[in-house]
């Protein structure tokens, strides 16, 4: 019961943060000059006769709290605006596109969450081995690349090298789910390990420290008293407490995550909407950056709704407060 | 507000003043301090009161030592704390000097600062490790701003010296000094500005024994020089009747007896009292093996939910069902003299053996 | 204890004073444990290194005698107007897709890193130290407030801000120092604050209230310096964190343009050739990773000379005693990693 108020009170923050991310960015790009924002909305090579369609269309000449009212009304029934270099409304170039960076989204998650928790806990159960030793500095080299450096670095050692001895699973160019898995994963490998590889490092780390500093309380030192097996131990007793500040900064690398996305698929070529976005900054087409940042508060909303109840199933105490 | 009106009050503050006792330096009257604890769903509510201090009444006097005694919990930190004003006080007064310096703000409180000091407990913990001794002592001067440069490291040197430090470590860190040197620049930090009044939250508490006696020494040696008036909190008896003229023994946020030193631990009225008494180690064995302990049972209550009526009738030897009804009133007994009070239904008499409540001493 | 024992003890205790030993400031031990560390003594060499090729850039433009944005389509191409390896006509490095000398851009490409990195965290220190501070100390709705903006501004997603800030005014300098900052305090800020909070509960600040120290004076003089670790800490490995957020800005056309270099940007253009001129990638991106690698080395360096208990694992490989002592890794230990993404930004 306390868990379903919670999952409320957190989705009506969420709402209120979606909102206030909204009208931010109707602020900040629709608080200016009205020939400023008809020509960024129209793009770089926006002609005068499609300059005057936007103004008239989107009622630019209004007073700007009418703009807002319209604008807000538009979002609420899912118009994400038109976007006038591409000659498409941003809606539908974005669904197009999202499938791209769902893959990319899923698997980069999956993989940086497993390898980084499995490896910190092994790492923490047999601290000081050999095993440890070498995942510590895998750990340094981890964290001191950049994503997109490690992204160019794996096709020039792993994509070039395979291609040129005819190893073709690897491909540098897109390979969607429907093209059959086989060829998808092919594709998407090398951009998974890109966007993990940073994240798990982090989380390597954290969790083996989280989890030796959690072995080292009496409790455990207790159930191991008590006869327990050893892997009851930690799996039962110990995991539980040591992944709570795993779980919660969980939350906050959410938005280092999206950036990671974005990153990776301008590496890969992936023309999912993180590079429709990158693009559209040298076209001047504010409209589908626009559209991107609001499904990126979006998705970053309901990521962090849905740490926060693992954190509540975690930690009972945060369901009370 | 009327003109006559506003001469009538300031009158009355006049003669408030004026019939001050001189001889008073610090008056604390019906000093309560709850701290509320906060529970409840969404909104959080006060659910509880914690009462660290529950209406207390003292008096400290010119150039003399009150010893504030009591076991952990009883609220005298606290009530040293609301006296230094480093607590918001939940009701009652605190006269210093006939002023009432209750609940002021940091400015007003600021040159009543410089007439009370505090010396306290832990000296690994009161003393900032990052900071060179010569600053930490100079502290006080800094922030009254009453020297500075030349002028101030020369008071420091000075003091250094007075408390028996080496002044020449002015630069170091407190992490290169023993215990009882850290007690000294306590003092010497306290002793600064020349206050009145130095309350010591258990000074010597931290320290060995024979390190105690020096220190004890020192604090001495300094009322006699500078005519100090000290509030000595302790929980060691033994150390409180080395230094203190008067005694306020404090139980559970009350006082339970206090009065001269020699009245309360000659003639313990209180069984509170007569049980610290019998607990304190004597320095004499055969002395001590005669001597019967008064087992008091069970723990300290806590202060959330105290006892109804006399707050020690829990643990009370002499309980009887009064006690639990009606709380006692702290008054002189018949026979003691004026300023020797107890709060207690069924004294102690001179002679009486206190029955032991549980359990005998099985020596 | 008889009384001529304690009179013993008391005599011993009491010439004490004069015969205490010279000790040692945290910060003489720290700089001791340091300078024997040899990784850290080798990752300071390596940003020195770095640091005078960025300062004498145009040494290197004298040198090799091309200008860092000159095009030399007639040696920096092959016939087919790609890019010339390393060791060809001049070109140490090579050439990059323009004909302009790689390693001149390389040198130049340092300019903007060390500079972005240094200025953007001696700022965001500051600010970051303040407020963490003032929330910290202050409590309360003062506490309320600044602590759920930082913990705002901490999960907020760089690329949404980043991307809004270029659209609107253009990819520039000034749009990645404002954006690095921006990020950068707020992680610097929640471990002040919490090393705050539970300073202010400490004796010592009782005290200097006590005697009547305002808050400022509180914070600056009796606060400040017990933080002075953790935050060298932070600032050391928030270096890093914004020469590589400086290089992702680049990389993705939202931070310096072409043709200025930096390595973010020349790693970009370089993408599109790197089946031919893997040069063109692999220098830059080099020079990115060894300044990186060396400033987390650094900072996990100065943090283990400052808290010289911490596990360490490489205590035999780099050289250093291996004194294996096991301790509980504290909070300031996780939250003080190089590894932290409480910095904000990418990685």
């Amino acid at each position: 019961m306390a868990l379903t108020r919670f999952l409320i009170r957190r989705i009506l923050s969420g709402i209120l943060v979606l909102w206030i991310v909204s009208l931010a960015a109707f602020l900040l790009f629709f608080l200016r000059p009205r020939d400023t924002v008809a020509r960024e909305l129209g793009g770089k090579t926006a002609t005068a006769p499609i300059l005057a369609l936007i103004t008239k269309t989107l009622g630019l000449s209004q007073p700007i709290y009418v703009q807002y009212w319209q604008y807000l009304y538009r979002l609420v029934h899912g118009n994400l605006g038109y976007s006038y270099v591409d000659g498409e409304a941003v809606k539908t170039i974005l669904a197009q596109d999202l499938p791209r960076t769902a893959s990319l989204v899923v698997g980069g998650a999956l993989l940086w969450l497993i390898v980084g928790l499995s490896v910190g806990i092994l790492s923490a159960v047999r601290a000081r081995s050999f095993f440890d030793r070498f995942a510590t500095f895998g750990v340094l080299t981890g964290i001191s690349m950049p994503t997109f450096v490690l992204g160019q670095l794996l096709l020039l050692a792993i994509f070039l090298p395979l291609n040129e001895h005819g190893f073709t699973w690897i491909t540098d160019s897109y390979q969607g789910l429907s093209q059959g898995v086989v060829p998808w994963l092919g594709y998407y490998l090398l951009p998974w390990i890109t966007l993990a590889t940073v994240q798990a490092a982090i989380y390597t780390r954290l969790s083996r420290g989280s989890l030796v500093d959690t072995l080292g309380e009496d409790y455990i030192r207790t159930a191991r008293a008590k006869g327990l097996t050893e892997r009851r131990v930690i799996y039962r007793h110990g995991l539980r407490a040591a992944l709570t500040p795993v779980v919660s900064q969980l939350g906050i690398d959410i938005g280092g995550f999206l950036g990671g996305v974005v990153v990776t698929e301008q590496v890969f070529n992936m023309g999912g909407i993180g590079q429709d976005s990158v693009a559209a900054i040298s076209q001047g087409n504010l409209p589908v950056i626009l559209g991107f940042v609001l499904i990126a508060a979006l998705f970053v909303v309901v990521a962090n709704i849905i740490v926060d109840m693992v954190y509540a199933v975690l930690d009972p105490r945060v369901r009370i407060s | 507000m009327s003109e006559t009106g506003n001469r009538d009050i300031a009158s009355a503050a006049r003669l408030e003043a004026e019939l001050w006792d001189d001889d008073v330096l610090v008056s604390v009257e019906n000093l309560v301090k709850y701290y509320p604890i906060r529970g409840g769903g969404i909104i959080s509510r006060t659910i509880g009161q914690v009462q660290a201090v529950d209406g207390v009444s003292l008096v400290v006097r010119r150039g003399q030592t009150l010893g504030l005694v009591g076991e952990t919990g009883c609220g005298k930190s606290t009530l040293a704390r609301c006296i230094a004003g480093l607590f918001q006080v939940t009701s009652g007064r605190i006269l210093f000097e006939g002023r009432d310096i209750t609940n002021l703000s940091r400015r007003q409180m600021q040159p009543f600062r410089r007439e009370i000091q505090m010396i306290f407990q832990d000296p690994y913990g009161s003393l900032n490790p990052r900071r060179r001794v010569g600053s930490i002592i100079g502290d006080p001067f800094t922030v009254h701003k009453t020297a500075s440069g030349a002028q101030r490291k020369r008071a420091v040197q000075e003091l250094m010296e007075r408390v028996g430090l080496n002044p020449e470590h002015y630069n170091r860190f407190p992490a290169e000094f023993s215990g009882g040197q850290r007690q000294r620049i306590g003092v010497a930090r306290a002793l600064a500005l020349r206050p009145k009044l130095i309350i010591c939250d258990e000074p010597v508490s931290a320290l060995d024994v024979s390190i105690q006696a020096q220190v004890l020494n020192l604090l001495a040696d300094l009322q006699d020089d500078f005519g100090l008036t000290y509030l000595f909190i302790a929980h060691d008896l033994e150390v409180v009747r080395h230094v203190s003229h008067s005694v306020s023994v404090m139980y559970l946020g009350k006082i339970a007896e206090q009065g001269l030193k020699n009245d309360v631990y000659d003639s313990a009225r209180h069984p509170y009292t007569a049980a610290l008494l019998s607990a304190a180690p004597a320095a004499d064995p055969n002395a001590a093996a005669q001597r019967q302990r008064i087992l008091l049972t069970g723990d300290v209550p806590s202060p959330v939910n105290p006892p109804s009526g006399c707050r020690f009738h829990t643990r009370c030897p002499k309980a009887q069902s009064l006690c639990g009804e009606q709380e006692p009133v702290l008054e002189a007994k018949a026979g003691d003299p004026a300023n020797h009070l107890t709060a207690c239904h069924f004294p102690v008499q001179a002679g009486e053996q206190l029955a032991r409540a549980a359990g005998r001493d099985q020596r | 204890m008889s009384i001529t024992e304690i009179q013993f003890q008391a005599q011993t205790v009491e010439s004490a004073p004069e015969q205490a030993i010279q000790g040692r400031s945290q910060w003489q031990l720290t700089w001791r444990r340091l300078r024997s560390d040899r990784v850290a003594v080798g990752s300071v060499v390596v940003i020195l290194i770095v640091a005078i090729c960025a300062i004498i850039a145009p040494v290197f433009a004298a040198l090799t005698g091309h200008p860092v944005d000159q095009e030399y389509p007639n040696t920096g191409w092959t016939l087919q107007g790609l890019p010339v390896g390393p060791m060809t006509h001049g070109f140490l490095l090579g050439t990059d897709s323009q004909a302009r000398d790689l390693i001149v851009r390389i040198a130049y490409g340092a300019r903007i890193s060390l500079f972005v990195g240094i200025s953007t965290t001696f700022v965001a220190t500051l600010a970051g130290v303040t407020i963490g501070m003032i929330s910290g100390y202050f409590g309360g709705g003062v506490d309320a407030v600044l602590a759920r903006f930082i913990d705002a501004v901490l999960a907020f997603p760089f690329i949404v801000l980043a991307l809004s800030l270029a659209a609107v005014f253009g990819p520039s300098l000034t749009i990645v120092l404002v954006v690095i900052t921006f990020f950068s305090w707020a992680g610097i800020s929640r471990v002040v604050r919490g090393q705050t909070l539970s300073i202010k509960e400490k004796e010592y600040i009782e005290a200097a209230r006590s005697l009547g120290a305002g808050p400022w004076r509180i914070m600056f003089i009796d606060i400040l310096p017990n933080l002075m670790a953790p935050v060298l800490v932070l600032a050391t490995l928030s270096i890093p964190a914004a020469i590589v957020f400086e290089a992702t800005l680049s990389y993705l056309g939202l931070g310096i343009q072409l043709p200025t270099p930096s390595w973010g940007n020349m790693l970009a253009d370089a993408q599109n050739d790197f089946q031919v001129a893997w040069w063109y990638l692999l220098f830059p991106a080099l020079a990115l990773l060894i300044t990186t690698l060396a400033f987390n080395l650094l900072g996990d360096g100065v943090r283990d000379a400052m808290d010289p208990r911490t596990e360490r694992i490489f205590a035999a490989a780099s050289g250093r005693r291996g004194r294996r002592k096991r301790r509980r890794v504290t909070p300031i230990d996780v939250l003080s990693d190089p590894a932290q993404p409480t910095l904000g930004g990418p990685a």
